[in-house]
């Protein structure tokens, strides 16, 4: 797999060779990336593929097992003061204390951070439809999640780290927090990371995307580079034929007995070529979409899951 | 500006509003000197990444179909509405390509596809005037 050529300098988030158990059960397992500055970063897998405890390594919260986090350049378990100040964080299960006011959250939290900006937050809070009065405890689950997006905003950190942000949200809601992202990064030099299984929300906004299945790091590469490697072709043989054909770059097959669709990666040309020893005709020739790609990955059908 | 995006047929975000960009001002939707919205207002309504409104606004500045004037705006080219022809023959050359593969599956040949053209023509151009003489009557 090619790797990212962007140092550490430059890169909010690098990690090298991380590796972390819970018990018997490994969570990450080698997983080396690089996350560039100014863009947002999808990071993509099933649940419990290992997306969260990644997260939970860059916050300092996990003590790898072993490999290296740096984030802006420092070990975030060493300084989680120096790093926790630049970045802003929403966590999955959006969990706030469920007895306050919104209004005593924001005073709660805007106590952590010197670079709270009181008018942004106030913006924030009227764009999301907060009541200030409300209670946690009684925000639909969608508020709570805006909330806790307007905790990790407020201080416009330089980088935005969201956990599932919009798993089990309702379209207005995940609207909103997609929003945000955009216009985060719209912000000069801002960079977002975010995890979740809802590819086309990742091929929305994502410029970066990394997928990590059961442990391991897929795929990680500029979303411009993954679309134009992967190809869906459709195959039609003169007769029936009783196994799978053995195309060059397949990641996926399936279909039966005339015709084949196939999810491949790399050249066009190879693939091409021996679709044509096989004596089959390309009948359909797509660009998948990043949840075809993942399926053709990480799914039942992937040749190398 | 109405764009459409899907998420299904995985062609590239920036490709698809190329593609509706230059549909736009072939169908005169989008004329010359209109102006087209600041990308990060196209980013913030279509909820996708600015750097694929502005790569795609890259591509159809560089087609010359958009120009960018300094400090106010991005704006349909005066060229757009020539290269509009062009646009206009190149979405009938898709469609008319997927009709001929689609022919060439049910086995009917080309000839035939072409009278069958000419058949639906007349019939289409026959209509209104049915239509006016029954009015008529």
């Amino acid at each position: 797999m090619p790797e990212h050529n962007v140092t550490n300098a430059e890169s909010p988030v690098a990690v090298e060779r991380l590796t972390h158990h819970f018990g018997h059960t490994i969570a990450l397992s080698g997983v080396s990336l690089a996350v560039p500055r100014g863009g947002v970063f999808g990071l993509v897998g099933e649940n419990g593929a290992g997306k969260t405890t990644l997260i939970k390594l860059m916050l300092g919260l996990l003590v790898p097992f072993r490999g290296n986090v740096s984030m802006f350049g420092m070990d975030p378990v060493k300084k989680p003061e120096l790093v926790l100040a630049r970045l802003g964080y929403l966590s999955e299960d959006h969990d706030l204390p469920h007895w306050m006011r919104v209004s005593e959250l924001i005073r709660y939290n805007r106590a952590f951070y010197p670079d709270w900006d009181d008018t942004y937050a106030e913006e924030l809070r009227k764009r999301f439809g907060l009541d200030a009065h409300a209670k946690v405890k009684n925000l639909s689950r969608g508020q709570r999640a805006l909330a806790g997006l307007l905790i990790a905003l407020a201080h416009r950190p330089e980088l935005l780290v969201l956990d599932e942000p919009s798993s089990g949200l309702d379209a207005i809601a995940r609207r909103d927090i997609l929003a945000a992202i955009v216009r985060t990064v719209a912000d000069e030099g801002r960079t977002v990371f975010f995890s979740s299984h809802l590819l086309d929300e990742v091929e929305r906004v994502a410029d970066t995307v990394a997928m990590i299945n059961k442990g391991k790091l897929v795929l990680c590469a500029p979303m411009d580079e993954i679309k134009a490697q992967h190809h869906t072709l459709t195959l039609q043989f003169s007769e029936p034929i009783g196994a799978p054909p053995k195309i060059t770059g397949a990641l996926s097959i399936e279909g039966r007995g005339r015709e084949w669709t196939i999810v491949c990666n790399g050249e066009m040309s190879a693939a091409r070529a021996s679709a044509q020893t096989l004596g089959a005709t390309i009948i359909e020739e797509t660009t998948p979409s990043l949840e075809d790609i993942f399926v053709a990955r990480a799914g039942r059908g992937a040749m190398n899951a | 500006m109405l764009i459409h995006l899907s998420h299904k047929n995985g062609v590239p975000l920036y490709l698809q509003i190329v593609s509706q960009v230059k549909y736009l001002v072939a169908s005169g939707r989008l004329r010359p000197s209109d102006e087209v919205p600041p990308i990060r207002t196209l980013a913030e309504s279509l909820l996708i990444n600015p750097n694929t409104v502005a790569r795609a606004y890259r591509e159809l500045e560089h087609a010359g179909i958009l120009v960018k004037k300094q400090g106010s705006g991005t704006f349909v080219s005066d060229a757009g509405s020539r290269l509009a022809w062009t646009e206009r023959i190149k979405v009938l050359t898709d469609r008319i390509d997927a009709l001929l593969a689609e022919a060439h599956q049910l086995d009917v040949p080309t000839e035939q596809v072409l009278a069958l053209i000419k058949d639906r023509d007349r019939l289409i151009a026959a209509q209104p005037q049915q239509e006016k003489q029954n009015a008529g009557a």
